[in-house]
Parts: C-alpha cells; sequence; structure tokens
C-alpha cells in the first residue's frame, strides 16, 4: 500500500524539481536578457568612464551637502548596504526609534540651518528595504536650500530641476508621486558640474 | 483614506471580483473535466509528465491514499530542499561562493517552503546560492500551492460529488492535480508575469553581484539573481518567500507601484476563483459567491482599519517639529506609501502569502493588530492557494451545523447531513490552530532562549512573539521581523509550528472529505438552510469572527491593545 504510494511520489518529487525548480527559472533567464536586457540586470547606471556608479533602483548613500540625501536606512552598519536589506524594525513605542529620530533632527537641523519648515516625515523614518531610493517632492524641496548654497546656484534653477525629474503616480493612479534620489544628483552633477566630495 | 487610496482600493476589488469567474471557469474545466483545455499543446506535457512520474492518471484516490499521498510528497521535498542547502557550497550556481546553511536554518527553510508558509529565518541575498534559491524554495513555490489546490479539491468533491463513475469513496488523484495545476495555472501564469514584472525593473540574472562606486564615493556591492521568475510563482502560490531579506519591500523584487498592484492580483487570483470552481462543483454557484462574499466583507474591514491606523502619525514622535503628513513611515517605501503599504499587509496576511513590502514591526499598534487578526481568523479571508478554500468549507460545515442547533433540526450542507463524525473533525481543525500557537508562544514567552530573540521590549514584544507562532501555525510567513528568528530555539520551535499547521490540518480536512463522499443526498425541503444566501453570508461571519475573538482576544489584549493605551499616553520601551 505504501509502496504503492511512496513509489510516484519519489518519482514526481523528482519529476517537479527538474521542472520548476531548474528548467522554468534557468529557461526565464535568455527570455528575459533578451527581451529587457537593461532591466533584467538590474538597471544599471555608469559614468563617463564606463564604470558602474549604481542601480536606478537601488538608493545610495548622500552625506556631501551638495547632494540631496535619501531617508534613513537600516541596511548595514553604516545603512544603504544593498547587500544586507533591512527595515530598522523598530516598534512604534520603542525608546530605540525615538532616540534614532531625535539624533537625526539635529544632524538635519544643523546641516540645513537656512530651513525653518517642519521636517517632512520620510527624512527622519528608515525605510523597510534600507535601499529605498525615493523621496516624496516635498522631502526634496525640503533640502534645495543647502544644496543650492553648497553649489552656489539660485533655489529655484535646483527647484526647477527637481519638477522635470519628479515622477507621478503610475499610470496617474498607483502609488505616490516620487522623486528617484540618485538620478536627481546625477542630473545634478551632469548639469552644473560635478564637485569634489568634501567628506562627511 | 486618501481619494488616491480609495480608487486603488476600488479598483482592487473590481479587478479581483471580475476575474473570479473566468479564471473559476477555466480551473473548473482543468480540474473536473476529461480532457481539459489547451489539450492539444499543453495536454501534451501532461500526458508527458505523467509517464515520467509513472503515474494512471485514470486511478482515484480514497482520501487515506490522497492524504498518505501529500505527506509523502512533502516529506521528500523537504528532503530535497534541506539537502540542497545543506550541500549548496559543492552545487553549481554559487558565484557568492555561499557557504552550507546551518542545520537549524536548512530544516526552518525547507519546512517552510514545503508548508506554504515561507517564513524567512534566512536572508536572501547573504545566505542563498542562486540553486538554492531556484531548487530549494522555487520549486516548493510551485508544487505546495498545487498541493494546496488539490486539497481543497478533494475536499469539494467530497462534499458535491454523487455516488458516481468513480465509486463512492474516492475524492480525486493527488499526481493528477498537482500536475495539471503545473502545466495548466501555474508555469503559463508565471512566464507571463515574469515577463511583466522584468518589464518593470525586476532583476532576472545568474551573475554575481555587481561592484558599484557610488556617486558620493561608497562602494556598493548590488546583488543579482533569478529573482523575477520567483517573485511571480511567490505571489500566485501564496507562498511570500523573499529572494531578498526584505521580499517585496526591495527595490529589485518589488520595483514600482505597479508591480505592487500586479502583485497583489496575483495573490488573490486563485484563492478567489477557487470559489466559483467550488460553485460550479456544487451545480451552484451561489455557493461559491456565498464564500466569496464572506472573504469580500472580512477583507474589506481589515484594509479600511490597516489604512487608517497607519494614516495616523505615531505618538512616540508627536513632541517633535515633524511634518506627518505621509503618514507613519517608518518601515515603509516612498514609491508605495501609506496605504500601498495597508493595501499589501492586508491582501499578505488575509490570503496567507506572507510576503511584506513594508515592515509590520514598526506598523502602529493597531495596524499592526489588523494583519496578525487576519492570520489568526485562520487564513480564510480568500487565504492560502487552495487552503483557504478548505478551511472557509470547514467554517461553513460549523455555520450550518450552528444553524441546524439553533433550530432544532438535523444540519445539512449542499444535501449531504453533518454528523457527530464531521463535528469532531472541523472541531479538529479548528482547535489546532489556537492550541499550538499559544502553547508555543507561552512556552517561547517563559524562556530565555525565546526571550533573548526580542527587538522590543514591552508589550510589542510579546506581538513578537504571538505574531511569529500565528504566522508559522497559519502558514503564513510574514513576521514582526525584529525578532531574529535564526537561532537554533526559533528555528526548531518554528519548524515544528509549521509542520503542525499544514499537516495536522490537511488531515482532518481531507478525512471530512471521505466521510462526507459516500453519504446521499436529501432533496431540498422547505427547511433546509440556503448556504447560497446573504443570511448564509452573515452567519459564515459571525462564526469566524467569535470563533477568532474567542480565542484570541486575551492573548491580543496583551499584546497591541495595551501598546495602543501605552502609546496613545506616549509610553515608550
Amino acid at each position: 500500500m505504501l509502496q504503492q504510494i511512496a513509489l510516484p511520489a519519489l518519482r514526481v518529487t523528482a519529476v517537479t524539481l527538474f521542472l520548476t525548480g531548474l528548467v522554468y527559472p534557468l529557461a526565464c533567464v535568455p527570455i528575459a536578457q533578451l527581451l529587457f536586457p537593461q532591466r533584467a540586470s538590474g538597471s544599471l547606471i555608469f559614468d563617463d568612464r564606463g564604470e558602474v556608479i549604481g542601480s536606478a533602483l537601488i538608493g545610495q548613500r548622500f552625506a556631501s551637502p551638495h547632494y540631496f540625501q535619501g531617508r534613513p536606512s537600516a541596511a548595514g552598519t553604516d545603512g544603504y548596504d544593498a547587500s544586507a536589506s533591512s527595515g530598522s524594525n523598530f516598534g512604534p513605542t520603542s525608546q530605540r526609534l525615538q532616540r534614532r529620530v531625535q539624533s537625526d533632527l539635529t544632524r538635519l537641523q544643523a546641516d540645513n540651518p537656512d530651513q525653518h519648515q517642519a521636517i517632512p516625515v520620510e527624512l527622519l523614518t528608515a525605510s523597510a528595504s534600507g535601499l529605498d531610493p525615493h523621496l516624496s517632492p516635498h522631502a526634496t524641496l525640503w533640502q534645495v536650500p543647502r544644496v543650492a548654497k553648497a553649489r552656489g546656484l539660485s533655489e529655484d534653477r535646483v527647484a526647477a530641476l527637481i519638477a522635470e525629474l519628479q515622477e507621478g503616480r503610475d499610470l496617474g493612479i498607483f502609488g505616490e508621486p516620487r522623486v528617484n534620489v540618485l538620478l536627481l544628483n546625477v542630473a545634478l552633477d551632469r548639469r552644473f558640474g560635478r564637485l569634489v566630495a568634501v567628506g562627511p | 483614506m486618501s481619494m488616491f487610496g480609495v480608487l486603488q482600493a476600488l479598483l482592487f476589488l473590481l479587478c479581483i471580483t471580475l476575474l473570479t469567474k473566468p479564471v473559476g471557469l477555466y480551473l473548473f474545466a482543468v480540474y473536473e473535466s476529461e480532457a481539459p483545455p489547451l489539450a492539444s499543446t499543453l495536454g501534451r506535457l501532461e500526458q508527458l509528465l505523467y509517464r515520467l512520474c509513472g503515474v494512471d492518471p485514470k486511478q482515484q484516490q480514497r482520501w487515506s491514499s490522497y492524504a498518505q499521498s501529500v505527506l509523502l510528497f512533502g516529506l521528500f521535498g523537504i528532503i530535497a530542499s534541506f539537502v540542497i542547502l545543506r550541500l549548496q557550497q559543492l552545487l553549481p550556481l554559487n558565484p557568492q561562493h555561499m557557504q552550507s546553511v546551518s542545520s537549524d536554518l536548512a530544516f526552518n527553510t525547507a519546512v517552510s517552503f514545503a508548508t506554504n508558509t515561507n517564513w524567512q529565518s534566512y536572508a536572501g541575498e547573504s545566505t542563498l546560492s542562486h540553486l538554492s534559491q531556484m531548487a530549494a524554495l522555487g520549486f516548493h513555490n510551485f508544487t505546495s500551492a498545487a498541493v494546496g489546490i488539490g486539497v481543497a479539491l478533494a475536499l469539494a468533491r467530497g462534499l458535491t460529488r454523487k455516488p458516481g463513475p468513480y465509486g463512492d469513496h474516492c475524492v480525486g488523484n493527488l499526481w493528477v492535480d498537482l500536475i495539471r495545476s503545473l502545466v495548466y495555472v501555474l508555469v503559463p501564469l508565471s512566464l507571463l508575469g515574469m515577463l511583466f514584472f522584468v518589464s518593470q525593473g525586476m532583476v532576472q540574472s545568474l551573475s554575481a553581484p555587481i561592484a558599484a562606486h557610488t556617486l558620493d564615493g561608497v562602494p556598493q556591492l548590488i546583488p543579482m539573481g533569478p529573482v523575477a521568475s520567483q517573485e511571480v510563482i511567490k505571489q500566485l502560490g501564496t507562498n511570500g518567500g523573499g529572494f531578498f531579506n526584505v521580499n517585496s519591500a526591495h527595490p529589485f523584487e518589488n520595483p514600482t507601484p505597479l508591480t505592487n498592484f500586479v502583485a497583489l492580483l496575483l495573490v488573490f487570483l486563485l484563492p478567489a476563483a477557487l470559489t466559483y470552481t467550488y460553485g460550479k462543483m456544487a451545480g451552484d454557484t451561489r455557493q461559491g459567491w456565498a464564500l466569496f462574499g464572506a472573504m469580500l466583507v472580512l477583507f474589506v474591514v481589515g484594509l479600511i482599519a490597516t489604512t487608517a491606523a497607519e494614516q495616523s502619525p505615531n505618538p512616540a514622535l508627536a513632541g517633535f517639529p515633524i511634518d506627518h503628513a505621509a503618514g507613519n513611515m517608518e518601515g515603509k517605501e516612498v514609491r508605495f506609501g501609506v496605504f500601498g503599504s495597508a493595501l499589501f499587509a492586508t491582501v499578505t496576511t488575509a490570503a496567507s502569502c506572507g510576503a511584506v513590502n513594508a515592515m509590520h514591526d514598526s506598523f502602529t499598534p493597531l495596524g499592526g493588530l489588523i494583519p496578525l487578526v487576519n492570520i489568526q481568523l485562520g487564513e480564510v479571508i480568500f487565504g492560502g492557494v487552495g487552503s483557504g478554500l478548505y478551511g472557509m468549507l470547514i467554517f461553513a460545515v460549523l455555520a450550518v451545523f450552528i444553524a441546524g442547533l439553533l433550530v432544532g433540526r438535523t444540519p445539512e450542507y449542499l444535501g449531504k447531513k453533518i454528523e457527530a463524525k464531521e463535528m469532531t473533525l472541523a472541531m479538529l481543525y479548528v482547535l489546532i490552530f489556537p492550541l499550538v500557537v499559544l502553547g508555543l508562544s507561552a512556552w517561547a514567552a517563559t524562556s530565555s532562549d525565546g526571550l533573548s530573540a526580542l527587538g522590543s521590549a514591552g508589550p510589542h514584544g510579546l506581538t513578537e512573539i504571538l505574531y511569529a507562532f500565528s504566522s508559522a501555525v497559519g502558514n503564513n510567513g510574514s513576521a514582526f521581523a525584529g525578532l531574529s528568528a535564526n537561532a537554533p530555539f526559533w528555528n526548531l520551535t518554528l519548524g515544528v509550528a509549521m509542520l503542525l499547521g499544514r499537516y495536522f490540518m490537511i488531515i482532518p480536512v481531507l478525512a471530512l472529505s471521505g466521510s462526507m463522499i459516500g453519504k446521499k443526498t436529501v432533496p431540498k425541503g422547505p427547511g433546509t438552510f440556503p448556504t447560497g444566501s446573504l443570511l448564509f453570508v452573515g452567519l459564515l461571519i459571525g462564526v469566524i469572527v467569535i470563533l477568532g475573538a474567542l480565542t484570541f482576544f486575551p492573548a491580543l489584549s496583551l499584546g497591541p491593545l495595551a501598546e495602543h493605551f501605552a502609546a496613545q499616553y506616549g509610553k515608550v520601551y
């Protein structure tokens, strides 16, 4: 009785493992690479020398005042470690959450002395992935005075670039309006010249 | 809820409702007709697989053989995954030179995927080779969903089949149900979905991680992998185990709000459609729509509550000069926002999917309560592929029984009498869940091995424990991920919890089917309780909610509810 079941069970395991665990995913690779080569390989961005700057989908850590900064990140020890995606997983009543917000808030206020509006909550909350590439337009505009001053530009020109790069809701309905921080910073460098990083 | 939130919610409900009938009809044709559609193309593959597996598709199984097949197939699958994970350092497709997975983690992960739970004690990008992802994990994504469909069909056959051509006591053939699921449903849909997902930016590559020199001068290592192929079946099969540590919050695993929406449609697609298939099998589609209606009502209530809770700012941050317009954004991604995250959390816990696009651990106390309650109601709000339907049918049997008690009449469902034996089996199914959840939670909450893993103090810590075991036994797989579950105590207890939650609930389901299938149907009379009516929908919802509330309310009041009131007074731990 058991043998009547065990033998097919064993054979079905082997066959389905081969079909769904190897044939299907391996077949998907060339199909995807052929149809969407750039996207299937990580939407990479290159600099003028052909070196990889990063992926358009993966957020990066920015410390220099002339770059827009993304959200706090709990990925890896310094944040934005793409090989260790993670949220903070701080609960709503966590004392550690309160302390982290306090310290980020002090830093943001010190870095942005010309900005007196309340800080948009995205700039003080860690994203789910630790690799969130986006900010809301509101949180980007909040940083304009600092970036404009560091680059010696008028705030209007920087704000105009944000308006240009802002992405709307998908199909006008889905998700939230957003700005890709890495693409914005790349565009800043391309349009207004690359500044040498002044260190953290 | 903002205008765009309402719009997305309505669109989501509309899509699911419109897809239920056509997909349900297709599934009915695939499983219940002699020759499924597309026999000339996919049929050849089906026949080939029968030959390779040595399966006679004409042979039918009694419930006990069906159950033995489920158990043995599960056992072999777990062993296969365990071996692959342990030996991944010796196997190909390991460009990152990942080492062997520790035995307790390999056990947990193999069980997790075989049981359709897909709990993540592992962090994909730092633990698993490409081969492990595809063969040890992806394989179960397909087959555990197919087994779930099989068990649901077996129960539906027990309830609906009249003594017929196959003899009185056969409930189907697991191997036929499983192979048909793969050939006609899961693999073709996954291929289509994969193309869409890659077009949106999801990665599908076998390369090693790519070293980037970032704009501000920090090195960054960008992981690659066969993500898109795994992602579709992760959602379609209500599996939910992530390629990456943060699951669908990762930009490579869920790059745009559009992939977010489509992923959620995939999660509900089969569980919703199976209610229609069931109605067709019963010869009365209202029977299916009644189950669908009860699911829909419970889902909408949960969605509204979660969204409202997450839209409100966290009281712990009330004293700071912060603009809270975006809501509780800790642990959420900007592209999804509060609504896209709340929708995902509600769907993934209503269905036993368990993928996450936001960190449930960082939700407000009430926003985190709803996903937990969704799981604790028994994973029947659409539920897992197959498991949602068989769970809901058990509740339907209970509801019919209670209705019978109220009017003092022998209860019957679809014309078949519900008697002591069936009620015993149904109660067994219902009781295993809280017994294991609360028992193991109590153990973890009082042992140092359990407590040392907590990420939070105060009532939130208890919620982390409760969520972990509810998720494991409910075969959901999402987590309050502050809990550091990759330790022997947790890997083993959660592994056992997942096994009990899957197989000890499947056995009573199949036994119930076996006990119902031989029963003669009695003709409908004026005293027959109409199980395709709105009245029944109301009763069914009542039974589910009351049973869940009575069981878990004490534990919930010590966890999320206590935390909610503490938070209102600004208390932190």
